[in-house]
Order: structure tokens, then sequence, then C-alpha cells
């Protein structure tokens, strides 16, 4: 084996591997643990990219950990969509760690760099497995450096949303854990290609017991995803978490939605008996009702940063409209608009972020506020992630949307949808509005002295990020198709179970 | 058959116990809760492998009946998680209770309640 095989377990080994030397080092040499931290991530961007290469020619890489042959031991798969995960999940600690580091949030606690590291390695290594097992242990890997980077900073109001956070957690862990047991005692099997060809075979009577393993699988991955109603988590956690962590956890839903898009057509696709497709009913609904908590709570928030974590909620709701249709078109489209609103939430946490560090004690408050530093620029940037966050031209929101609209219109129940993306479109515009209106052209009489100049160096992060998204519309045409493409890999399983299992299992 | 059902109804009872411990308001009965539910996942995974008596999980010549072995490694796994995870939480507990000096899962002091009043008395004492 030359180097070049084992790249699928380079953006796991990475972090894995930066996170105790950051450990060792940060007491007495904090330079240089940033600096690992940093080149780390770039290493993981720079793997990411090069599996990306390799397989958007339609290979699946398949990685047997140990070189234990496939349904026994543990693979690593590596397709278009895992490829374009990592890409995203790298780009977005890449940016969220340059804010963290300018804006030196990381040194508000010990641990920042070695948490965000392992955080990086849980969410590496849940886009890569082909195992749910393995999914379980990532899962847990990123939910524990999550604790820690939401508690980062500490404070009153993160430990009583962190309490809330962790137990949350913990319950949806055990779900994950009985889910796991049920599918294992039916088919005998832990791979998730492997499981696929095994429902398949099912005895009539366990159909029944099936259909509740998939159903609790699912409702685990919509709890991670913050669909409603099990969305009540996330608002208090995203809002009071440091702004760069909050940034980072915006791919944290994604993880849930990722792994719904994989687990759902590879395991309960069509020969899934009394499992086929077993979400579908209740996704779509869902998902509305999410799009419209979400983009109500933005038009109701009372502060920034609070209407960023709705944000997150309305556009996971948004994505999900999309991804109930289980059809290339439409899973092509979602997953174009799953890499915009993940950039689009980090940026608009970023940039509440540097509006509190120049309001002083008016935070990010959606109250009028004395006079500060950059107020135009800072405008400028709240301007451009709103138009990001709610879809309109001409960054690559309104590209996504459309997107959507135009491949659910092919739906059954495309009304709903349309009706219920564009009402909450306009409630998230006028919501925006308000909200900047009131932080960036009103001005209190009486108040206190703005906060001390700070230096520009933070408006570097969030910029990136806007900039990230006018690429990603001015390159829309590649992007959506190297989506589409994506979304027909993942939804014939048979590809993936080839490559796995070798021609001999088929 | 007795067996199943002892295994079984074990698991049901430890479900239904964690489920109404992590409903109450508590920190530390929650903490319990969950404790008892993870009790319950770990049987669960145990028993996912079938429940086969006094055979060998590994290859023995003398034997031709094996226990399956791969719920015996899981539930080490989930073990070893949900301990790590039990550790954290506790001690996450007791820093919100020390910091906020109310043990409710929401953060809110019950007014009138002796506890509550007794242990932020306690924490504005204690704190350095």
């Amino acid at each position: 084996m030359t180097l070049a095989d084992h790249l699928p377990i380079l953006p796991v080994a990475i972090p894995a591997l930066a996170a105790p030397f950051a450990l060792l080092v940060m007491r007495r040499r904090r330079a240089l643990g940033i600096n690992i931290s940093l080149v780390s991530c770039l290493a993981m961007l720079a793997s990411a990219i090069a599996l990306m290469t390799q397989v958007s020619d339609g290979t699946i890489l398949a990685y047997e950990l140990g070189n234990w042959p496939a349904p026994f031991g543990i693979v690593l798969v590596a397709d278009r969509l895992a490829a374009m995960m990592l890409v995203l999940a790298a780009t977005l600690a890449l940016i969220a760690l340059l804010h963290a580091v300018v804006t030196r949030a990381d040194r508000k606690g010990w641990h920042f760099h070695p948490l965000f590291q392992f955080q990086m390695m849980g969410l590496n290594g849940a886009f890569l497995t082909g195992d749910l097992f393995n999914l379980f242990v990532f899962f847990e890997v990123l939910l524990i450096a999550s604790y820690g980077l939401m508690l980062h900073g500490q404070g009153p109001a993160r430990l009583k949303a962190g309490l809330q956070y962790v137990v949350v957690n913990l319950v949806g862990s055990s779900l994950f854990l009985i889910a796991l047991g049920l599918l294992y005692a039916l088919t005998g099997t832990l791979n998730m290609a492997d499981m696929g060809l095994r429902v398949a075979a099912l005895a009539p009577e366990d159909q029944g017991l099936l259909r509740i393993a998939a159903l609790l699988l699912v409702s685990v991955f919509a709890l991670k995803a913050a669909v409603a109603p099990l969305h009540l988590w996330l608002v208090r956690t995203y809002a009071v978490s440091t702004p760069a962590v909050a940034a980072l956890f915006a791919i944290m839903t994604k993880v849930g939605v990722y792994s719904l898009i994989r687990v759902v057509p590879q395991v309960f696709g069509d020969g899934a008996g009394a499992a086929a497709w077993v979400p579908a009913p209740y996704l779509l609904p869902a998902a509305m009702v999410s799009a419209g908590i979400g983009f109500a709570g933005v038009f109701v928030a009372r502060s920034l940063s609070e209407q960023a974590a709705y944000l997150v909620i309305g556009s996971t709701g948004t994505l999900l409209i999309a991804v109930a249709g289980w059809q290339t078109a439409t899973l092509g489209a979602a997953l174009y608009y799953l890499v915009h609103s993940t950039i689009a939430a980090a940026a608009l946490f970023l940039v509440a972020a540097v509006v509190a560090r120049r309001r002083g004690g008016f935070a990010d408050n959606a109250s009028p506020g004395p006079d500060f530093a950059d107020r135009s620029a800072v405008g400028l940037m709240f301007m451009l992630a709103a138009i990001a966050a709610t879809g309109l031209p001409p960054l690559s929101g309104f590209i996504g949307k459309l997107m959507i609209l135009k491949s659910v219109a092919a739906l059954p129940d495309w009304g709903w949808a349309w009706g219920v993306i564009l009402v909450t479109t306009l409630f998230g515009i006028i919501g925006f509005a308000r909200v900047g209106s009131t932080l960036f052209w009103k001005r209190a009489l009486s108040g206190e002295a703005t906060a001390p100049a700070a230096t520009r160096a933070d408006l570097v992060a969030p910029a990136i990020a806007l900039a990230l998204l006018a690429a990603l519309s001015a390159g829309a045409g590649w992007a959506s198709a190297y989506a589409n493409a994506a979304a027909a890999q993942v939804l014939d399983p048979a590809l993936s179970a080839r490559a796995v299992l070798g021609e001999v299992a088929q | 058959m007795t067996y199943e059902f002892l295994v079984a109804s074990a698991i049901g009872v430890l479900v239904a116990g964690g489920i109404f411990l992590a409903l109450r308001a508590r920190t530390f009965q929650v903490v319990l809760g969950l404790t008892l539910l993870s009790y319950a996942v770990n049987l669960f995974l145990f028993a996912s492998g079938r429940l086969v008596l006094n055979r060998p999980p590994i290859w023995d010549k003398a034997v031709t009946e094996y226990t399956d072995p791969l719920p015996q490694a899981l539930v080490l796994t989930a073990i070893v998680i949900t301990f790590g995870m039990t550790a954290f939480v506790v001690i996450l507990a007791l820093r919100s209770f020390l910091e906020s000096g109310s043990d409710h899962v929401d953060g809110d002091t019950v007014t009138g309640d002796a506890q509550d009043s007794l242990a932020s008395d306690d924490t504005h004492g204690e704190r350095p």
C-alpha cells in the first residue's frame, strides 16, 4: 500500500494526533499549541480536498481499518458526499479557529485547542464511517468535545444551558444504542452496506421490530439535526456559546442531516420491507414546522446570536423539506443548500460576535445603543450575512432556495413546500431588517461610552465566510453538478455495497 | 423462558425508573435517571446477541455452539462511554449548583424552598 491508499484515515488521524500534542505544549508554549491547531486544520483541509479529487469521478474508496475484511471489521467509506462534508467541516473549522485566535476567545480556558481538535476528529469520523456502531462512537467523541467547547469561558448562563444540552444528548445516545441493539439482533451485522442487503431478507415476523428500530434511529438523527419537535435544546445552547464555537456548531446539526441522508437510502431503502423509507411520512411535516419555527424565531429574537441560533433551525427545516423528497434532484438541491446554510449560519454568528465586541454592555441585543467603531463596515457585513441567510440574490442562498423550489415542484405536495419556504423567507427578511435597522441606524441618546476601539482583525473571519458564500454563488454550476452527482451516488446503495463488500458478496 | 423473562422485566423496570427520574426537576435525580437508563441500555445490548448460557465466546475445540462475542464488545464500549459521560454530567451539575445556588435543571429557584435557600447561603460563604 502506498501513502495515497491511506488517505481516507487522514482526516481522522490528523486531529487525533494534533489534540494530545496541543494539550501537552499548551501550558508552557501557548503559541506553539495554537500553531499545531492551525496547521492541523490546514492539513485536514488539504487531505479533504485530496480525497475530493480522488472520489469526484465517482469512485468509492473503502478503507478497512486494521485490514479486517469488510462486514466483520470497521470500514471507512469515502464517496462524493463524505468528501464534500469533510471539505465543508475543515473550511468551517479554519474560519472558526481563526476567529477564536484573533479575538483571543481561546484564552478564556485551558483546553480550547485540544477540544477543538477532538471535535474535528468526531465530525470527520462521523462523515467517513461505514459502520453504525462506529458512527455512534464518533457521535460521542464529537459530543463530549462539544460539551467542553460549549462550556468554554464558563459563566452561569453557559452552565445552565450546558446541563440541558448534555442531558438531552445523553438521552439521545441511549436511544441510539437501543436502535443499534435492535438492528444488530435482527440482522447480525453493523456494517451499513451489509445491513442494507440483509434487511431485505428478514422474516415477516421481524418486520415490526425492524420498523421500530428504524424509527428510533431516525428520531435520534432528528434530535441531532434539531428538527421540530426535537429542536428545543438548540437555541439556548448555541446563543450562549462562545461565538467561534457557535460558528463551528453550525455544522453539528448538519451531522444529523448527513446521517439521515446516509443511513436511510442505504439501510432503509426500497428493499427494507416494513421499514422502507420509514421517515418519509413524518419528515416533510416536521421539516415544514421547523422552518416555520426557525424563521418565526428569527422574526422575534432579542439578540443577534439568538437570531443566528433560530436561523440554524430554520435552515435545517428548509433543507429537510428538499431531503424529504428522496429523489436525485431534490437531494442534490438540498446538499447545495446544506453547504450554503452551514457557512451562512457561521457567518451570522461571527458577525454577532463582532457587533457584541464593539458595543460593550449593549452586546448584540436588538436595542439601539451608542455609536460604535466601524459601524458601517460591520453593518455592511451584517447585511451580506442576512442576505445569505434569507436567500436573496446575489449570494448562494438564493441559488440554493431556487434549486430547492424547482426540484420540489415535481413532488405531489409541492404547494405546501413552496408556501412554507416563501413565507418563512419573508419572515426572515423582515426579522433581519428589523434587527439590522435597530442596531446600525438607530442611536440611543443616552448610554455608556462606546467600547474601547478594538482592532479590525476580528473582521477577517466573517469576511472570509462571506467571500466563500460569494464563491459558492459564482461557482454554482460546478457545485450543483457535484451535489447532484453526490445525491445520485447516495441514492444508489448498490454502488456503495459493491465498493465495501466486493463483487463476491453480490 | 424464566431467564428471558427476568432479563426483559429487569430492562423494563430500569427504563421505567430511568425515565421517571430523568423527568424530575432536580439534577441529582436526573443524573440517577440517566444512569438507570444506561444500565437498561447495556443489558439490552447484551441481550441483542441472544441469551445463551454456559457457552464460550471464542473458538474452542470441545464445543459446537457459541455465544455471540460482539454484543459483549459493544457493551464494553457503551459502558466506558456512559461512565465518562455520567462523570462529566455529575461535575457539570455540581458546578451549576455551586454557581447558581440551585440544583434545578432549568436553573430556577423555587421560592420558599428550604433546600435552595440553604444551598445558596452555603455557596456564598464558601466562594473564594
